[in-house]
């Protein structure tokens, strides 16, 4: 399956822990997915579900703290080469040369995450100049390219305007030039228009589906936003502290979810003409568990309204699959043949 | 004035309005930093010194072993406009020397002749020397035509004190240049790993730092001073006590830029870089250092007078440089004896010329620290 679907990047069974004093804690345990060219898949969580760390474990940036304990992180060349990212280590050329290259990035801080010292163009640039050893004209000319390409008016000028001079969304398009100078197979966006207004937002996000269409990179998408998921991805992979709860095609689970906690999202969304209809958002009680204090069983169960007691609390849930659609949960095998 | 005056009067002359909003970090910095008088002063004092680090032949009348056997020990000679019976006299010029023979004690005393007068000539022909080791010129920038001039008197051998001084800023000044350049980088590479990293590497560095900065500095330059074998020639004598001072000088600037990148290095601007594939090297080097430069030059320029210091205590103690070297501590090591504070006070001069130096960059930095923080009052 795998191969028929030429993946550019397969996370199996992938664990993060917390190394303290003697003991670790898991903080994301056994995260399989896996992104094919072309497409966006939506990595969803309420905030500490661990899907940030996750998308930092792929570029091996975890803070000394965290390691990956477990799993491994295929990335797949276009010519065929597959490279496994936890056996590269965390430090030394060869993830140096993978980092901005084969895999780009753009975070939630537009604001802050360029340098105040240096002109945008310098900071594009430098990225070329680093992986690809071409002359500082042969780079900015290419940075030029981008910001073109992002809806940048005058490019040219732009290059040597400072980051303060840039709004947030024309920061955050520079950091999308940033992260694509190199023609990266997978761009990661860890909630990159959280942080922008609702116009700025809908305005990114077809500047990447353009991109994705025009350059045929694949996107992991990392939001808590449901609407987003709903205009953005191809697949959707609900988290829920640490675990991948629910996975599938969007239209299948926006339509037939089948795990309680990914049906409680949805009610949690609100929608136009809720006052009309005197819907009621439903939040969803409790908060997500403490990760040196986790529920036994099932992690979702002291939340869940359809918890059997003792057996969701006693032993994990089982996976079951339908298709393409996979969810972890005892009410699976019903729900899913249904 | 409405922002639009404002803008169209900038745009017609740009020089004439200061707009903070529209300057440059460096602008800012320099305009605050030219209404620090004392800092104009160090500043242009610390230009003059610097012509005579470049050029001391042609600004001192004679080479610096040349000897005057007519005029030993002599006193400053001061130079005048206007002759005893006031003329005035458009051509600078000093009295000439008259030379006798105390008859008690046989000693060769020298007296102000004043019916003599020797002009001082601008750009004259004198002792042959080789401009940065290279051109061979004989021009110096002043001197006499007909007998001599030591504006700073000579010493016990006859050698003219002013020209020793004008050559000696050359290795007073640039073994506390090099000492300085050394130490900023050694200071901004250990300090910067250390500040980046942290953890167990950032411990080990700052207990090595607080062991240097525990010891007395004065007995371990002596110490490690005296280990220099007294056969070394002056070259290599000039590079072990330059090497000594900015090995031992490194501290306080790997601490001040360890302090800033502990608060910089989680700034979403380096995860940026990461991200981007940038080394961590890089990242200090391109990201993180530049962004509080001027932090940095402000402690260079303070802490250059300590190694100026450093090494005229040295050499004015017998330890670092010695003769034939010329550097201001060599110098004042001659005036230490009763003898030249009886005999002959004027040795005791190149004293002045470290006062001074240390005086203008004290100046600088200050005007420099000001300057650094422009929106600050």
């Amino acid at each position: 399956m795998a191969e028929a679907r030429d993946n550019v990047l397969d996370v199996e069974t992938l664990s993060i822990a917390l190394r303290q004093d003697d003991a670790t804690v898991p903080i994301v345990e056994d995260i399989s997915f896996s992104l094919a060219r072309g497409e966006v898949l939506a990595l969803v969580g309420e905030s500490g579900s661990g899907k940030s760390l996750t998308a930092l474990s792929l570029m091996q940036l975890l803070s000394k703290e965290l390691a990956i304990t477990k799993g491994r992180i295929l990335l797949h060349a276009a010519d065929g080469g597959v490279t496994d990212i936890v056996g590269l280590g965390a430090n030394g050329r060869a993830i140096e040369a993978i980092r901005g290259r084969r895999m780009g990035m753009i975070f939630q801080e537009p604001m802050s995450s360029f340098s105040p010292i240096h002109t945008i163009g310098a900071q594009i640039a430098e990225v070329a100049m680093i992986h690809e050893k071409v002359t500082r004209e042969e780079a900015r000319r290419r940075a030029a390219e981008l910001l073109a390409k992002v809806g940048i008016p005058d490019p040219v000028r732009a290059l040597d305007r400072y980051p303060q001079e840039f709004s947030g969304g024309m920061r955050q398009r520079a950091m999308i030039a940033r992260a694509l100078i190199c023609g990266p197979g997978l761009l990661i966006a860890d909630e990159p228009t959280t942080a922008l207004d609702v116009t700025i937002q809908s305005q990114i996000l077809d500047l990447m589906r353009k991109l994705k269409n025009e350059l045929g990179m694949a996107i992991l998408f990392i939001t808590h936003d449901l609407g987003i998921v709903a205009q953005m991805a191809d697949r959707v992979a609900i988290m829920y502290s640490g675990r991948i709860v629910e996975s599938g095609p969007v239209r299948d689970i926006f339509r037939r979810p089948v795990h309680p906690y990914t049906r409680a999202l949805l009610e949690a969304v609100p929608r136009l003409g809720d006052i009309d209809r005197h819907r009621k958002i439903r939040p969803i009680a409790g908060s997500i568990p403490n990760i040196f204090d986790v529920p036994q069983g099932c992690r979702f169960h002291p939340r869940c309204p359809a918890a059997q007691l003792p057996r969701c609390a006693e032993a994990p849930p089982p996976r079951y699959d339908a298709g393409r659609h996979h969810v972890s949960c005892i009410h699976g095998a019903e729900e899913l043949g249904r | 004035m409405s922002l639009i005056d404002t803008y169209r009067a900038y745009r017609a002359r740009p020089k004439a309005i200061r707009r903070t909003d529209l300057a440059s970090q460096w602008q800012l910095m320099w305009w605050r930093f030219r209404k620090h008088r004392m800092a104009m002063l160090g500043m242009i004092l610390l230009g003059l010194f610097g012509v005579c680090v470049l050029f001391p032949e042609p600004i001192s009348p004679y080479a610096p072993f040349e000897r005057n056997s007519k005029y030993v020990a002599g006193a400053p000679m001061m130079p005048h406009f206007f002759e005893a019976d006031g003329t005035f006299h458009p051509r600078p010029f000093v009295y000439g020397v008259k030379s006798e023979r105390d008859p008690v004690t046989l000693k060769l005393r020298h007296t102000r002749d004043e019916t003599k007068i020797w002009e001082i000539a601008f750009f004259v022909k004198g002792d042959p020397y080789h401009l940065f080791g290279l051109i061979p010129l004989d021009i110096h920038l002043f001197g006499t035509r007909e007998g001599f001039i030591h504006l700073f008197g000579t010493d016990f051998t006859g050698l003219d004190i002013f020209s020793r001084t004008i050559h000696a800023c050359r290795v007073s000044l640039s073994v506390g240049l090099v000492g300085v350049l050394v130490s900023f980088v050694l200071g901004a590479a250990i300090g910067g790993a250390a500040g980046y990293f942290g953890g167990q590497f950032d411990n080990i560095v700052m207990r090595i730092i607080e062991f240097i900065r525990s010891i007395p500095t004065l007995p371990l330059w002596l110490a490690l001073a005296a280990a220099l074998p007294r056969d070394w020639g002056p070259l290599p004598t000039y590079l072990a006590v330059t090497a000594i001072l900015a090995l031992l000088g490194w501290t306080w600037l790997a601490r001040t830029v360890r302090s800033k990148l502990l608060a910089t290095r989680h700034e979403d601007f380096v995860l940026a870089a990461k991200l981007s594939g940038c080394s961590d090297s890089r990242i200090i080097r391109r990201h993180l250092l530049p962004s509080f430069m001027s932090y940095l030059i402000v402690d260079t320029s303070i802490a250059f007078p300590e190694i100026l210091l450093a090494e005229t205590s040295l050499s004015f103690l017998g330890l670092g440089l010695r003769e034939p070297v010329e550097s201001w501590g060599v110098l004042l090591y001659a005036a230490q004896s009763i003898r030249s504070v009886d005999q002959a006070p004027w040795l005791m001069i190149p004293g002045l010329f470290v006062i001074v130096a240390v005086l203008a960059f004290n100046f600088l930095g200050d005007g420099l620290r000001d300057a650094a923080d422009p929106y600050s009052k």
